[in-house]
């Protein structure tokens, strides 16, 4: 199956790793999937607060391009970041519920020479790894089994919300699957799913910082010795803030955070380099397995 | 002389908005909020209602019923982080985070915000920075953020922000889409147009 | 050839026409004065008038005078749906000394009125149904009704409290009732509850007693482990036919003594009890509970070694002097005649397992309400011990409200019983073991007779009330006293604030819901549903225990959410309608059947196999088609599908139905 790539302009910023550890990981699992050429962004949860309409357009914009892209074959678009997701998901619902939104957004499209007809579908890497390629193909991939590594895995919220597409929006499963096939061990938390505080931790830092705080804590409390995250912003709140957690909570709170997709690449025994390991503020290598 | 701070808290007819309620009932997503029950779902499954003025389904009620200044001052919407708990989990369906997009939205129109309050300036330099460049630079929009909001804050920040420069986790330069970026300020001068003429 | 405007008997037609105000239903959209006045200029149209009422003793006054003095032969109403009101109009036609057939309805309330906010739309639509109606009715012919003999026996499917009720009425009047259940025993959801509200008998000391006349009554006919196969026939005269499963223990033998229980092979418990609803284990052989009736144990053919793998050392058979076990018992099949059929199916209760958020399942601690009255039940799987899953004993109990009622991911009605079996059960927690009790709700339902007093008593007893729907139940503990505990996330809506409550003990008040197998039993029976899988009564004041086939009636909840009294109330009322039709001995049968032309029938056969009742045959020596009018239900399959326009139906003549077509259209 041919896929496109859409990174989305975090993972070419704070979520470098992200990018890095994806696309090597692709290559590993021998996937064709091209990034999305001429890609912008998606309109993005702060996007949607200034004008709705044009948040949609934005993010129709990439589906258009990627329906140009691939012609007549069904067209599967990877999103790995949780908003761009969410909003690519979002508006292709929005435009068949709401035909005021449709017809707005295909004829703006219309007049800077593009089309959209609906066919693309979105999907998050967690549910290509998983349901598309196979937790046996992933397994014979694993040249390092992640012994001793206990991992929460965190899914937080617009992967699995409000368009639970592939996986349970109360208990998600698929990157605990993924997690065991690569030889670790999946810690069963009940804080899978809740909020790590998004934009919050940049605006009203009070706000976000406990939220994240709380994630971390409940993680450590329940085993884990590392967390796994599907999201640049969940990533970049839980990790580069502990050091102002420990100051503002008393707390010694030292959990690795890493990408899902870098914790995979790590049991690939692909290089540290190509994967970003070393983008981390908390070091991984003290988490077992992953030095 | 009396300690006890009292205050009017009686509400007369005339000074609620009676099309408030409609205006943001026929918003995409704004469809059921005349359907809501005021069972608190929304509020107690929500991760950040602990911090706010009014809870979530507080908010529906005023809404519903044309508290308009109260809705549109209150920082309950500026919290609502988009974690969409509430809309999955609400029994009547009503999509409850985008009904929070719809008020800040509104909010804005009607520059009832606290001024300095980042929340609404980091939306508006996403919206530019798109607008320029076809991508958002985070890097460069929260500086202009805190700069605007909290310039004092630039210091706390500075830390951070190093931090991330020296992993390449935040380019000094400015990253671009391919192909031609003017095309993004057409599509959205082309919203304009179209949300004009149906109108 | 159709606007020939004669009527079908050669006589001219003199039409009288009615239109109906009924108050402002339909005056408030339809212009009924301009409707009037486009009715008088219609061809054969003699009079025609307007009233705020028709269907009231003077509005059927003002048709039986015109009738006799201005000699009316046609009656058109054009009022609400015939389905209300043709009996009525007909019966007026007839005590003026016209033929009931020659009058036909046009229905401009719930086809046009009710259906639009447009008047003009509105009159507009009404004016082409009278047309049509005016046009169709000089076609009508003059029929006559049909009486045909009833069978004096009733069917009653379903034995719980309504089941129950409904079948002693019926046998108390000296009918002969075949009550018919799927599970072991009769009792159903009563027999399993503790106490009932609001005045806290105890379910089994009231219940029993009429479990035990069931079994003793000379006019009642149990079969229980059975299920209505097929039903045929029509209203007065049902063909029964029902499945009777193996008990593998002879009835009329077994007595209930228990050796062959203690005898098994199996020295614990196996099966999870359905009575207890898993709460317990039972043997493959057992006594489904002490009070079960029939009073008799039964075999789980997938539990006993014998039955399921043919080798056992068979002890049972042994310890039983009586000879009463007969693993040679086959699927027996029953079929009876019957005039009535009441249906009282009864309720399954939610799965809660639907709504991860609250754990069911996943916590041990986390009980569904049924599972609690079990419980709490002296003879339930702890003697009444009120000890949780893992073994302590709740100090704080959450009882959760509405759990799958009055959502639409799930049921979008009130269940309509949970307000008081939580409130019941918070009064039990209280007096039982002295617990700390917190109902978590949305709206507080006490509606019936001494309800609200109950709510007053239980608020008296201490039980803390939060109004507000939960959100979640979960292990997550944010502080010291939440460690261990199950926490209660929830927003206390009269205050405003979101609370975190840790207990012990969760009990979820689950909806009732349709059988997952309804529209199954439904198609047996041939009547509707509604959306949620309740079954339809054919009107929700007039007629709320009948169904749209005549002679099946509704008790209890298969109807839709009820209590006790309720669900009691209901069956006695079917059981009326029941005995009022197999009492009277005939039932009248609307003229509507369909004929073959002899002269015309090719005799294809094209119709025979079409016919669901099986009412067309061939006359092999004219080797035409023909129909038996007392089978025939004017459904007009045959109609639709002869070929030659042979067969044809009274009153859905081709020359009525192309009068009414030609009315509308030259309206339109």
């Amino acid at each position: 199956m041919r896929y496109l790539y859409y990174p989305g302009c975090s993972l070419k910023g704070t979520g470098k790793a992200y990018d890095e550890s994806l696309v090597a990981v692709f290559d590993k699992l021998g996937m064709d999937a091209k990034e999305l050429p001429g890609w912008n962004c998606c309109g993005a949860t702060a996007y949607m607060s200034v004008d709705e309409t044009k948040a949609f357009a934005l993010a129709a914009r990439n589906l258009a391009l990627a329906e140009q892209e691939n012609g007549s074959d069904p067209i599967h678009l990877i999103a790995p970041c949780a908003a761009c997701y969410l909003v690519l998901n979002k508006v292709q619902k929005y435009m068949a519920e709401y035909g005021h939104l449709r017809e707005v957004i295909a004829n703006s499209l219309k007049a800077v020479g593009l089309n959209y007809h609906g066919t693309v579908k979105v999907r998050h890497p967690l549910d290509v790894f998983v349901n598309d390629i196979g937790l046996d193909k992933i397994k014979a991939a694993v040249s390092h089994p992640l012994k001793g590594l206990k991992v929460a895995s965190y899914y937080g919220c617009q992967v699995v919300r409000p368009y639970a597409e592939f996986d349970d929006q109360y208990n998600p499963q698929t990157m605990d699957q993924l997690m065991n096939a690569l030889g670790a061990d999946a810690v069963d938390w009940p804080l899978k799913t809740r909020c790590c505080g998004g934009t919050l931790t940049g605006t009203v830092e009070e706000a976000g910082l406990r939220m994240s705080y709380i994630l971390l804590k409940e993680a450590s409390k329940r085993g884990a010795n590392i967390m796994a995250t599907a999201c640049p912003l969940c990533q970049f709140n839980l990790e580069c803030y502990q050091g102002k957690m420990r100051g503002t909570f008393g707390d010694s709170i030292d959990l690795p955070v890493a990408f899902f997709t870098q914790i995979m690449g790590r049991a690939f025994g692909l290089e540290a380099k190509r994967i970003g390991l070393q983008r981390l503020f908390v070091p991984v290598k003290a988490a077992p397995a992953m030095a | 002389m009396s300690s006890l701070q009292i205050q009017v808290r009686i509400k007369h007819q005339e000074e609620l908005d009676p099309d408030f309620a409609n205006s943001i009932a026929a918003l995409p997503g704004g469809e059921n909020l005349s359907r809501c029950i005021q069972c608190g779902t929304c509020s107690s499954t929500c991760p950040v209602s602990l911090y706010m003025d009014y809870t979530p389904r507080r908010i529906i009620a005023m809404t519903r019923a044309g508290f308009k200044q109260e809705v549109l001052a209150s920082n309950t919407i500026w919290l609502c982080a988009s974690c969409y708990e509430c809309t999955v989990d609400c029994p009547r369906e009503i999509k409850v985070t985008d009904i929070m997009y719809a008020l800040k939205r509104r909010a804005m129109e009607e520059k009832v915000y606290p001024k300095r309050f980042p929340t609404p300036v980091l939306a508006k330099e996403f919206f530019k920075s798109v607008l320029k460049t076809g991508r958002s630079n985070e890097g460069l929009t929260v500086t202009w953020m805190i700069l605007k909001t909290a310039p004092l804050n630039m210091l706390k920040q500075m830390g951070l922000g190093l931090k991330l420069l020296l992993r390449g986790r935040m380019a000094l330069g400015v990253e671009k889409m391919e192909g031609d970026p003017t095309q993004i300020r057409r599509l959205m001068e082309q919203v304009e147009v179209e949300e004009k003429k149906t109108h | 050839m159709f606007m020939e405007n004669k009527a079908s008997d050669g006589e001219q037609p003199r039409v009288g026409v009615y239109v109906c105000y009924c108050g402002m239903n339909i005056a408030s959209k339809v212009d009924v004065e301009a409707l009037r006045q486009f009715a008088e200029k219609l061809p054969n149209v003699v009079v025609s008038r307007t009233y705020k009422f028709m269907c009231s003793d003077p509005g059927q006054e003002l048709i039986a005078q015109d009738i006799k003095e201005q000699k009316l032969n046609r009656i058109v109403v054009a009022s609400c749906s015939p389905l209300l009101h043709d009996a009525t109009f007909r019966k007026a036609c007839a005590k003026a000394g016209l033929n009931p057939f020659y009058f036909t309805m046009a229905n401009i309330r719930e086809q046009v009125s009710w259906v639009t906010a447009n008047s003009a739309a509105a009159t507009k639509k009404a004016k082409a149904l009278v047309a049509a109606a005016v046009a169709r009715v000089a076609m009508h012919e003059a029929l006559e009704k049909k009486r045909v003999p009833v069978h004096a026996d009733v069917m009653v499917v379903g034995a719980g409290i309504s089941g129950i009720h409904a079948a002693l009425l019926l046998a108390n009047a000296g009918k002969k009732v075949y009550l018919v259940e799927r599970e072991p025993s009769i009792g159903g959801h009563m027999g399993q509850l503790d106490k009932t509200f609001p005045t806290l008998d105890c379910s089994a000391c009231i219940l029993t007693p009429k479990m035990s006349e069931v079994k003793n009554h000379p006019n009642i006919t149990l079969w229980t482990l059975s299920d209505v196969q097929e039903v045929s026939g029509f209203s007065g005269n049902f063909k029964v036919k029902v499945k009777r499963n193996p008990r593998f223990v002879k009835l009329e033998l077994c007595v209930a003594c228990g050796q062959c229980v203690e005898a098994c092979v199996f020295k614990e418990g196996r099966v999870p009890d359905e009575y207890n609803i898993g709460l317990s284990k039972h043997k493959p052989i057992y006594m489904p509970f002490p009070q079960a009736t029939p009073a008799s144990v039964l075999i789980d053919p997938n539990a006993c070694l014998k039955l399921s793998r043919g080798k056992c050392a068979s002890k049972c058979v042994e310890a039983c002097d009586r000879a009463a076990i007969d693993f040679e018992q086959k699927v027996e099949y029953s079929e009876v005649e019957v005039g009535a059929i009441i249906l009282a199916t009864g309720y399954q209760l939610f799965d809660a397992t639907k709504m991860p958020e609250y754990g069911y399942g996943k916590y041990p601690n986390v009980y569904t309400m049924i599972e609690l009255e079990r419980l709490v039940n002296a003879a339930g799987p702890t003697q009444g011990e009120i000890v949780m899953r893992d073994g302590r004993k709740p100090k704080r109990v959450g009882i959760i409200h509405c759990v799958g009622s009055r959502d639409k991911r799930h049921h979008p009605y009130c269940s309509g019983v949970c307000c008081m079996v939580s409130l019941k059960m918070a009064h039990l927690m209280r007096e039982r073991i002295d617990a700390e009790v917190f109902n978590f709700y949305i709206d507080m339902r006490t509606t019936l007779k001494g309800y609200e007093e109950f709510y007053d008593r239980v608020l008296h007893d201490g039980v803390n009330f939060v109004r507000g729907r939960v959100a979640e139940v979960t292990d997550w503990a944010m502080t010291p006293g939440e460690e261990g505990k199950l926490v209660i996330r929830v927003e206390d809506t009269l205050i405003g604030v979101v609370r975190r409550i840790p207990v012990d003990m969760v009990v979820l008040a689950t909806a009732m819901e349709a059988h997952d197998d309804a529209d199954d039993v439904r198609r047996k029976f041939n009547i509707s549903c509604s959306k949620e899988g309740w079954f339809l009564e054919r009107h929700p004041k007039l007629a709320p225990v009948s169904t749209f086939s005549d002679g099946i009636f509704l008790a209890g909840v298969c109807q839709g959410p009820k209590d006790i009294p309720e669900s009691v109330a209901q069956a006695g009322a079917a059981a009326a309608e029941a005995l009022s039709l197999v009492d009277k001995g005939f039932v009248e049968i609307e003229p509507n059947s369909a004929w073959i032309d002899a002269d015309t029938c090719s005799g294809c056969k094209t119709c025979i196999p079409l016919c669901p009742y099986h009412a067309i045959s061939r006359d092999e020596q004219k080797k035409v088609a023909v129909v038996n009018e007392a089978l025939c239900k004017g459904c007009g399959t045959c109609v639709g599908a002869c070929p030659s326009g042979s067969a044809q139906q009274k009153l859905f003549t081709d020359q009525q139905l192309h009068q009414e077509i030609e009315g509308v259209l030259n309206y339109v």
